[in-house]
């Protein structure tokens, strides 16, 4: 069934500390509003908390677009990692635990797509990198036919 | 949330201020006999962890506290980014011979971090701040890491 | 007698297909009869099955009366909604997906359409093209209502059972004072290992616990995605100041385990579960002191 959108996508620059502090809020009020459990809501926002330092720290800044998702039986949130950095080198490097590039714990990547239903990493060197992840307010995405 | 157990008698001594985005939250450290109570809550701010660190190291170093209690049971979310942090803060009183006791971590945040891929092993934990300091003041090895 | 004006050729072609419904319904019917979804519905008497081909028939004709033959809400539809909703849940029931059974409705369109074809004298003339060309699209609505009946009928059926999901889902006891155990009984699939591990960790805050136990005597097999999951619960359980105990672990599933080279590592394990209350206890008697390594036992 075709998702259609359920209210207007809204648009976040991710230019400073202050701003991931405020992608962070924004998710989680967004995600509150579409029925998100507590522990749903929690593994979003870190997920959202872990891409959008990449955006900073890797892609020198950028924005996230945050998308509500409705296909009429299931609420969902989309939120699209959008900068125009040095883009990944290795992505399959980058999604592997441990590996690091910034000086933290290197589960950025990896971590994030452990934390929401669908994960989606499209980067061209120096071009840029958009990471697209997707939650779905129950357990299980409704997309999975024959389940 | 969990009763995270109150302000002593002593007032906030040096409370670290936001470093970043101009925002007026800050981090009470309050000194307890032996120990330090730091109290986390809310949104914080790359920078603003980051100088907590290295004020709390400070304030081991000079005050000789053999105890640091850090509760986040204000806290919503801890990324891979607060979870460095809080284990970096550990490591370091350690060498300072103090031990650091994490305490009041929310169920959502234990399950995400856990997801995410950071157990955090060797950092003591407790249910609460009173916990934390009966293990602190009892020289209780309880609820440590794997061996 | 077609005019050309297309508004106002409309009507009267919808009130042919209306007329030719009520006419030729007992024919419509008894084709339908043989038609998959009614034959396959109505297993055990066919004139069951020309009785609902009747009723179908006799609202598609309402339908087409009233001229809204796009309309999935058209009044006439209502009189067969319920019994459509009936023989889609039942064709669902035998494993046929929505797009299953709309192709069974698609399938009506063709015994139909011969039907009215044969009504006249040419059946290549415009006025027969359009006369059929409106019944395509009538069916087509009806596939559509059929459709919408069958996924929220689907709808339902999975509602209900995630409410089952959560009625399973297992009880926390408190055992003694700063200790919770959570008795597992049945397979232990990602969505429940989900809500045990929710549900343990919540009480962990109610009680103010200190010690967890996990117990699976009930759990029939073990397997790597389950050990993940307990290995999880346990780190969550740590990370919030308590300690995960697992108790139960049968001789074939430790084997098991063996076998298939999981490492339950840093999990403390018991045999039982009152061996597991026992390792509570005198935890909580003796407060004082670092635990000695033979005595964590962690294995």
């Amino acid at each position: 069934m075709q998702a259609s959108r359920h209210a207007a996508p809204a648009s976040l620059p991710i230019g400073s500390d202050a701003d991931l502090a405020w992608v962070r809020q924004q998710v989680r009020q967004a995600a509150a509003e579409l029925g998100f459990g507590l522990v749903q809501q929690t593994k979003l926002v870190t997920a959202a908390s872990e891409l959008a330092r990449n955006t900073l720290v890797h892609g020198g800044g950028g924005h996230v677009m945050i998308t509500p998702l409705d296909t009429g039986q299931s609420h969902g949130l989309r939120l699209a990692f959008v900068d125009a950095g040095p883009g990944i080198r290795d992505l399959d490097q980058a999604m592997t635990d441990g590996y690091t590039s910034g000086g933290g714990l290197g589960l950025g990547m990896s971590g994030a797509k452990r934390l929401v239903h669908e994960f989606d990493v499209e980067s061209r060197p120096g071009e840029g990198t958009t990471v697209t992840v997707t939650a779905w307010a129950t357990a299980v995405p409704p997309s999975r036919p024959g389940v | 949330m969990t009763g995270a157990g109150g302000n002593g008698p002593a007032g906030y001594g040096h409370p670290v201020a936001g470093a970043a985005g101009g925002h007026a939250f800050t981090v009470p450290v309050l000194k307890l006999g032996d120990i330090l109570l730091v109290t986390l809550q809310g949104e914080l701010h790359d920078g603003m962890a980051e100088q907590l660190q290295q004020d709390i190291t400070d304030r081991i170093a000079h005050t000789r506290v053999t105890g640091v209690v850090i509760d986040i049971s204000g806290v919503e979310i801890v990324d891979s980014f607060l979870g460095r942090v809080l284990a970096e803060i550990a490591a370091g009183a350690e060498l300072l011979a103090a031990r650091t006791v994490l305490a009041g971590m929310r169920p959502a945040v234990a399950i995400t971090l856990v997801e995410l891929g950071l157990t955090l092993p060797g950092l003591l934990t407790a249910l609460d701040v009173e916990r934390a300091m009966e293990m602190l003041t009892a020289g209780e090895r309880q609820g440590e890491g794997s061996p | 007698m077609t005019v050309s004006e297309e508004n106002a050729d409309q009507e009267p072609v919808a009130q042919q297909v209306s007329a030719f419904l009520e006419r030729r319904r007992e024919q419509i019917a008894q084709r339908w009869a043989d038609a998959a979804l009614f034959r396959t519905v109505f297993t055990v008497s066919r004139d069951e099955a020309v009785e609902a081909g009747r009723a179908v028939a006799a609202a598609l004709a309402a339908v087409a009366a009233s001229g809204r033959l796009e309309d999935i809400r058209a009044s006439g539809f209502e009189a067969v909604r319920d019994q459509l909703g009936r023989m889609a849940a039942s064709r669902a029931r035998t494993g046929l997906d929505p797009d299953g059974v709309a192709r069974e409705v698609a399938a009506l369109r063709e015994p139909a359409t011969e039907v009215l074809r044969a009504e006249f004298p040419d059946p290549h003339s415009p006025e027969a093209q359009e006369c059929v060309v409106a019944l395509t699209v009538l069916l087509g609505t009806l596939r559509l209502v059929v459709l919408e009946t069958t996924v929220s009928a689907g709808e339902e059926v999975i509602a209900r059972q995630r409410e089952q999901l959560h009625e399973v889902a297992t009880p926390v006891i408190k055992l003694w004072e700063s200790t919770v155990a959570v008795p597992l009984i049945g397979t232990l699939d990602s969505a429940r290992s989900q809500v045990v591990m929710e549900s343990l960790l919540d009480a962990i805050v109610a009680e103010r616990a200190r010690y967890a136990i996990l117990d699976i005597t009930g759990v029939p097999t073990v397997d790597s995605l389950v050990a993940q999951h307990l290995m999880k619960t346990v780190a969550a359980a740590r990370l919030m100041g308590a300690e995960c105990i697992v108790s139960g672990i049968r001789p074939a599933i430790a084997q098991t385990i063996v076998h298939l080279g999981i490492d339950l590592g840093t999990v403390l394990t018991r045999a039982s579960l009152a061996d597991a209350l026992a390792y509570a206890l005198s935890r909580q008697g003796v407060a004082i002191g670092p635990v000695p390594a033979a005595d964590a036992g962690a294995r």
